[in-house]
């Protein structure tokens, strides 16, 4: 437990201190890789905490961030505007899809979530008054929030570095609270958690709701970040990306989601400068980890560390949620 | 009234090769439990091998009718043999990500093959005109593929209800353990369906290759209407599929051409309200899944 | 022991797609009552399990607890009332540990399901974990307690099956074959907790075992093709010429297949 604090600390001492010793284009890459971070963790809270695959996940990261752009457009570039109505958007959006898709389960929700963000995706597409349509949203002004100015790429690394540790602390907290594990439980066996007398249906639609409203500040940090959206980012390949993080980076472990998104990130940015065919390489690295590393990074690390501490007796076995396993 | 008639045999033309297109989506989800996300990538195969066959002949399409399903059949026979029979054990929903992995190593293949640009296919002369009916002239290759349709559906049927492998496949659609008490070898029931499953998707490429055209992206966009039509149709049901591909057919057809900014909103729309009225889609079964 | 009904079933009937698995099913139980069901397999006694705990609705008939129509009620609902089942097929949560099982059933009991942002820790919730020590400690699980489920023996995830339910603290509990598959020395000790469980709890079983089934029940319910073919006292029910020619006779295949 000690080691685990003072791991976290010098993890969070090293990404604080990374304005100081990296270029800005590799400051940038880290600030997207934190921004998907939150996106991928978002996600992850349905799929590897409540065992419940969605393909439609990028709905709420561009509902979020088309709100948040319109609002800096439109009203005020003031964060503490842009942000709340990026969430109130977002959570409404996902209240509504929720309803519906709290009907269905297995692959039927897998379905329906991936129609509903396609739904979402042509709304964007084809609103284009209101989206700038296939061209995208450009123009928006950079942030600001209290006075500081945010154009300023090493002040909104800090600002989204913050709200990056807020989300992670709060959503460690949050899959070790008595929720959260009704969560797992309902991962695990839902069939049983209703025999012990939970509502499932409404801790799922809670579940919906959390990674949607996550979702959608991820989205509402990438407008601030880049000035631009366009639909492409809400595209069904979107939501595919940060399915493939999360099952890379390893399904249902805090960790897991944010080195899928790095790992992601920084394979675009080296493999995009000598070959075209991005899609081919991610789709083999992702089919490799399906087959080979279901439980994805953390599980490699934690077979590697289990297999170096295997001799002391002490080593309380960690056992890994492969929620892949499952049959669905 | 003429623009009628002619939403109408567009609509059910466009229902039909959703249809041709759906129905392997639907039989692969139905035997195997494995949601072909990579379907929609067979189903682009088969159209640009469409077009390589016909791009120095129009008349070549008639070759392609049948090259190009076989083609992507060998292909869908190629993964379940190396990719999907090696991977039973990890479970359905490992199979669906492994096939969503290859719908983005198809999009590359594709790409590298074909390129990036938009193309066409032109159809021979004895299609590309136009044919009069009930007063009215009709694009000749539109009624075509609505007989193909009617022709596939009636197959179906007829193998469906008719004979062993279609007995075997209707126990198999209603309950998958129904397959191994029959005594067959559940293994090449999943490898012939997939196969299948491939062939239909081939045609369906190449039926669709001259009115909706070859584009990146096209694999993705109508895999998601084939799902619209699964979820709405209902699992493990030929009929249900028919009757949700027409009728996604001429909803979509009929919003483009009256409100066309809303026209996907209108099948989305359909789809919820369905869910919500009959969870197992219109023709459905109990979700299963 | 006269008290008032805590459970009426009346004309309850099941059927699926033209197949009547339950006929016309009515009875009471009284508070307290040890029910007993056997009834040789396909009689449809699992299927009455889940209408009662309503994982099934009835085609027909009505159910009612405490007085209350619960016919429609969904099942999380009736769990929380007080008629708690437990399963033929161990249906546990596998790759969780024993306590973590089990701590998911208390802390519903204590309303703790909506606390988000509060770590579930030993330190934070000492009554919450002391009640799981002693449940463990009673059932002789202490040792498997950080154990993960799928890990222990067939007999111990059985024994699981059966605390979850008890441990929800119920008024009605559905047991379904309950020593299933479990060892001679197992199934007495599970006798034995379960003879000890407090008076004002309604019990019915399921069960194969008639041994177990005679040795806790007052009352013996004998299903056969969906219908009650005998109620009543267990001598009444041993010596009764129908269930000997219907049930003992399929004993032994049952006891040769399991």
């Amino acid at each position: 437990m000690k080691k685990g604090i003072v791991l976290t600390a010098a993890v969070a001492l090293l990404m604080g201190l990374a304005p100081f010793f990296l270029s800005l284009f590799h400051l940038n890459l880290f600030t997207e890789i934190l921004i998907l971070g939150i996106f991928s963790l978002s996600l992850n809270v349905l799929v590897g905490y409540t065992g419940m695959v969605s393909l439609g996940h990028a709905a709420f990261f561009g509902v979020g961030a088309y709100a948040a752009g319109i609002a800096a457009k439109e009203m005020s570039p003031n964060l503490l505007a842009t942000l709340p109505i990026a969430l109130i958007a977002t959570i409404m959006v996902a209240a509504v899809i929720g309803m519906f898709c709290m009907k269905v389960s297995g692959f039927y929700f897998l379905m329906l979530t991936l129609a509903f963000s396609q739904m979402i995706y042509s709304f964007i597409h084809q609103s284009t008054d209101l989206t700038g349509g296939s061209n995208g949203l450009s123009g928006i002004p950079a942030p600001v929030a209290g006075g500081i100015d945010f154009s300023n790429p090493v002040l909104l690394f800090y600002f989204i570095l913050g709200v990056f540790f807020s989300v992670y602390a709060g959503l460690s907290l949050l899959v070790h609270s008595p929720f959260g594990q009704v969560l797992v439980g309902i991962r695990e066996n839902e069939t049983r958690m209703r025999s012990m007398g939970y509502n499932t249906t409404r801790y799922k639609y809670a579940s919906f709701i959390i990674a949607g409203a996550l979702g959608g500040l991820a989205g509402s940090l990438y407008t601030s970040f880049n000035g631009f959206i366009s639909p492409i980012d809400v595209y069904w390949t979107m939501s595919g990306s940060v399915l493939i993080m999360v099952i890379i980076g390893g399904a249902g472990t805090m960790a897991g989601p944010v080195l899928g998104a790095a790992l992601i990130v920084i394979l675009e940015t080296i493999v995009s400068s000598y070959t075209h065919s991005w899609m081919m390489i991610i789709g083999i690295i992702f089919i490799i980890f399906v087959v080979f590393f279901p439980k994805g990074l953390t599980g490699i690390a934690q077979s590697i560390m289990h297999r170096m501490t295997r001799s002391k007796s002490g080593y309380k076995e960690n056992h890994s949620k492969a929620v892949l396993k499952k049959n669905a | 009234m003429d623009m009628i008639g002619a939403q109408l045999v567009n609509g059910l033309s466009y229902g039909m090769m959703l249809f041709v297109i759906t129905c392997g989506l639907a039989l692969v989800f139905g035997i195997l439990g494995v949601l072909n996300l990579a379907h929609g990538s067979l189903y682009m195969i088969g159209a640009y091998v469409t077009y390589s066959i016909t791009v120095n002949s129009a008349q070549n399409f008639w070759m392609a009718l049948i090259i190009a399903p076989i083609v992507v059949a060998i292909l869908a026979f190629i993964i379940e043999m190396t990719l999907l029979r090696a991977t039973y054990h990890l479970g359905h929903l490992s199979q669906v990500l492994l096939t969503f992995g290859l719908a983005y190593i198809f999009h590359d293949i594709a790409a590298i093959i074909w390129g990036s640009n938009v193309l066409s296919v032109a159809l021979p002369p004895s299609l590309a005109g136009t044919t009069v009916l009930f007063d009215q002239s009709f694009p000749t290759y539109r009624l075509v593929v609505i007989g193909i349709g009617f022709l596939l559906a009636a197959g179906l049927w007829y193998v469906q209800e008719k004979t062993r492998w279609g007995a075997i496949i209707r126990a198999g659609l209603s309950d998958k353990e129904m397959i191994s008490a029959l005594g067959v070898n559940i293994k090449l029931v999943f490898t012939v369906v997939f196969v299948i499953g491939g062939f239909l998707a081939g045609l369906g490429g190449v039926i669709a290759a001259p009115v909706l055209g070859l584009y990146p992206i096209m694999e993705f966009q109508t895999l998601i209407l084939a799902l619209v039509v699964l979820v709405i149709g209902g699992l493990g049901s030929i009929s249900g599929t028919f009757t949700a591909a027409i009728l996604i057919g001429l909803v979509e057809t009929f919003s483009k051409y009256l409100v066309p900014e809303l026209s996907l909103f209108f099948v989305y729309g359909l789809m919820a309200v369905v869910l919500v009225v009959k969870p197992n889609g219109l023709l459905g079964k109990k979700v299963a899944a | 022991m006269k008290s008032e009904p805590i459970l009426q079933v009346d004309g309850v009937a099941k059927s699926f797609g033209g197949l009547n698995i339950l006929k016309n099913l009515t009875f009471d139980v009284r508070k307290g009552e040890r029910i007993g069901i056997i009834g040789p397999n396909g009689a449809g006694k699992t299927t009455f399990y889940n209408l009662l705990a309503g994982d099934l609705d009835p085609s027909k008939g009505t159910i009612h607890y405490c007085g209350k129509n619960i016919t429609s009620m969904p099942n999380y609902k009736r769990a929380r009332t007080g008629i708690v089942r437990t399963f033929q097929k161990n249906n546990l949560l596998t790759e969780l540990t024993v306590l973590e099982n089990l701590l998911l059933v208390l802390q519903r009991k204590e309303g703790m399901g909506h606390i988000w942002f509060k770590r579930r820790h030993r330190k934070k919730y000492p009554s919450l974990f002391q009640k799981a020590d002693e449940l463990l400690h009673t059932w002789g699980l202490e040792q498997q307690t950080n154990k993960v489920v799928k890990s222990l023996s067939y007999g111990e995830q059985r024994q699981i099956e059966i605390l979850l339910g008890i441990a929800t603290e119920p008024n009605v509990l559905l047991l379904d074959e309950p020593t299933a598959g479990m060892s001679q020395a197992e199934t007495d000790y599970i006798v034995d907790l379960l003879r000890k469980l407090p008076k004002s709890l309604t019990l019915m079983i399921i069960e194969h075992d008639l041994d177990v089934v005679f040795g806790l029940a007052d009352r013996m319910i004998v299903l056969y093709n969906g219908e009650i073919l005998v109620e009543g006292d267990p001598h009444l029910v041993r010596n009764d010429k129908r269930v000997n020619d219907i049930y003992i006779g399929q004993e032994a295949d049952l006891s040769a297949s399991s």
